[in-house]
């Protein structure tokens, strides 16, 4: 399916919704954090798009805001598309989790939270993944400081 | 007394295990926390990092030529494979168009790579099931390609083959007439794979009907590669996104459907012969052109999102580049084949016995440093 058919479909869902195909291969959708899970269960469940499988899921920090970016592609009608859902509370960020949707998010939220700090609610068991139960910070972030582990140039 | 009888009569516990961080089975630092109830795994909870080195930070204050570098060391199996990716991605952003001549020697030798890597697999799944010949059969077999590897470009592993815009050097003189004599002598031996391990009983019994993935968990659990194709799902980045010289040469995806260790074994083993085949398709009409298009000394990406995906031997790799504009990316993301596959493992294990879990794994392919990145 076209970029712009999709975008008619989804643009039905809910009226807060941005796209963007600027510099970008694929169509971009940015989700308000408050309908992130409900928009993503309609992605999976309409029968036009089917987005079957989350091929990845990338944390993000832009600086201000903390982020999370689903690709995703549906593996019959074989069309991919990138949602955005931004937090901009960097103290105590938290997003829905949607690995009842796509079961492979539980695993790449624990990554993201590991890196970035960002909650999930509902969550089955969020916990520090690749780094020790008492590490200090989100090495991802882009504030992150560790003078005596990083060569900053 | 009956036997439900005497089951009533023991009482057992669950109690916790740790299988590795240093398990031979793993093949690498992965720990996985198993609660057992006797022989029997009711969960396991992978704890990883133990090798994490950070390589996306590493890539946020590096030049794009320098991430090529690293990323090899992910999965070191693949490492060819890997670097055309962050190679493909960054000439992608440019919209620079390499050669025909780099699109089909990269393809060559990325085909040599999966070969390298799904015999080394062979090698250690039969080890890991207790027969230790495979392994000295897949090594004998992989040296010729590391041979290859090495007069091409004096790596044998970690190659550093590609740069962004094309290769680092033409092929050496003897490259096809090699390729040629490897493609020769492992068309007598692949069948001898199948002779050793392939029908033998035992191996049948441990592996039919083992740790069992079907098509829907597959592609929910975002499994990629091999693993995904033994359960049906058309997963084939090659096939379905192609990229260099794939959409000119013939080859089968393919495709199991019965989803256990032994559909996802002959995945493999199919997979080498459709690997042979693609090679053959090209090595004799390698054409003429450019080693290399010029890029400037300093990269700079436009700004925006930049994503390629290939085929690793594992499955399917993504790389994500956000750019601002600067000689650096603004965030770099590995979408690693092995990270995905090992969301599954759980589910999949669930009310096997331990030596079930080490088939599944050994099936299952993992190289720990793709998953820890």
């Amino acid at each position: 399916m076209k970029n712009e058919d999709l975008q008619s479909i989804i643009n039905g869902f809910s009226d807060n919704l941005e796209f963007s195909t600027e510099a970008s291969e694929f169509l971009n959708v940015v989700v308000p954090k408050e309908q992130l899970h409900n928009i993503c269960n309609q992605l999976k469940s309409n029968s036009s798009l089917k987005f079957d499988y989350a091929f990845c899921i990338t944390g993000m920090d832009w600086g201000k805001d903390l982020g999370v970016i689903y690709h995703l592609e549906s593996t019959e009608l074989k069309h991919q598309i990138v949602v955005k859902v931004m937090v901009d509370d960097r103290e105590n960020p938290v997003l829905d989790s949607v690995h009842d949707i796509w079961q492979t998010a539980e695993f790449h939220e624990l990554e993201v939270y590991d890196f970035f700090g960002i909650k999930f609610n509902k969550h089955p068991k969020l916990r520090r993944l690749f780094l020790t139960p008492d590490w200090d910070g989100f090495p991802l972030r882009k504030d992150y400081v560790d003078e005596a582990n990083m060569i900053v140039k | 007394m009956t036997n439900q009888e005497v089951k009533n009569k023991i009482k057992t516990e669950e109690y916790f295990v740790n299988m590795g961080p240093q398990h031979p089975a793993a093949h690498g630092v992965l720990r996985l926390l198993l609660t057992i109830d006797g022989e029997i795994i009711k969960n396991v909870e992978p704890d990883l990092g133990y090798i994490h080195r950070s390589i996306e930070k590493m890539c946020e204050r590096d030049s794009y030529q320098q991430i090529v570098h690293l990323t090899d060391r992910m999965d070191y199996l693949s490492s060819h494979i890997n670097n055309e990716a962050v190679c493909l991605t960054v000439e992608k952003a440019l919209e620079l168009e390499v050669s025909d001549r780099v699109k089909v020697i990269r393809t060559i030798i990325s085909e040599l790579t999966r070969l390298a890597s799904h015999q080394l697999w062979w090698g250690v799944m039969g080890m890991d099931l207790g027969a230790l010949t495979t392994y000295f059969y897949a090594f004998r077999d992989r040296e010729m390609i590391n041979d290859i590897f090495e007069e091409t470009c004096g790596a044998r592993l970690t190659m550093n083959y590609n740069v962004p815009g094309g290769l680092m050097f033409d092929i050496h003189p003897n490259f096809v007439k090699r390729t040629k004599e490897f493609i020769k002598h492992f068309k007598t031996k692949l069948p001898e794979y199948d002779r050793l391990l392939t029908g033998n009983v035992i191996f049948e019994k441990r592996t039919k009907g083992v740790g069992i993935l079907t098509k829907e968990d597959a592609i929910s659990y975002g499994v990629s590669g091999p693993v995904a194709r033994g359960s049906g799902f058309a997963s084939d980045v090659r096939k379905h996104h192609p990229y260099s010289a794939y959409d000119r040469v013939d080859f089968k995806e393919i495709l199991f459907t019965e989803g256990d260790t032994y559909s996802r074994y002959k995945v493999r083993i199919a997979e080498m012969w459709e690997s042979m085949s693609i090679i053959e398709q090209l090595i004799d009409n390698i054409p003429e052109g450019n080693i290399k298009e010029t890029t400037k000394a300093v990269i700079k990406l436009p700004k925006g999102e930049f994503y390629q995906r290939v085929e690793t031997a594992r499955g399917e790799l993504g790389v994500y580049i956000n750019s601002t504009g600067t000689k650096n990316p603004y965030r770099v993301k590995f979408r690693s084949p092995g990270f995905s596959n090992l969301s599954v493992l759980n589910h999949i294990t669930k009310g096997v016995k331990i030596a079930d879990l080490v088939a599944t794994m050994a099936s299952f392919d993992f190289v720990i440093p793709d998953i820890d990145r």
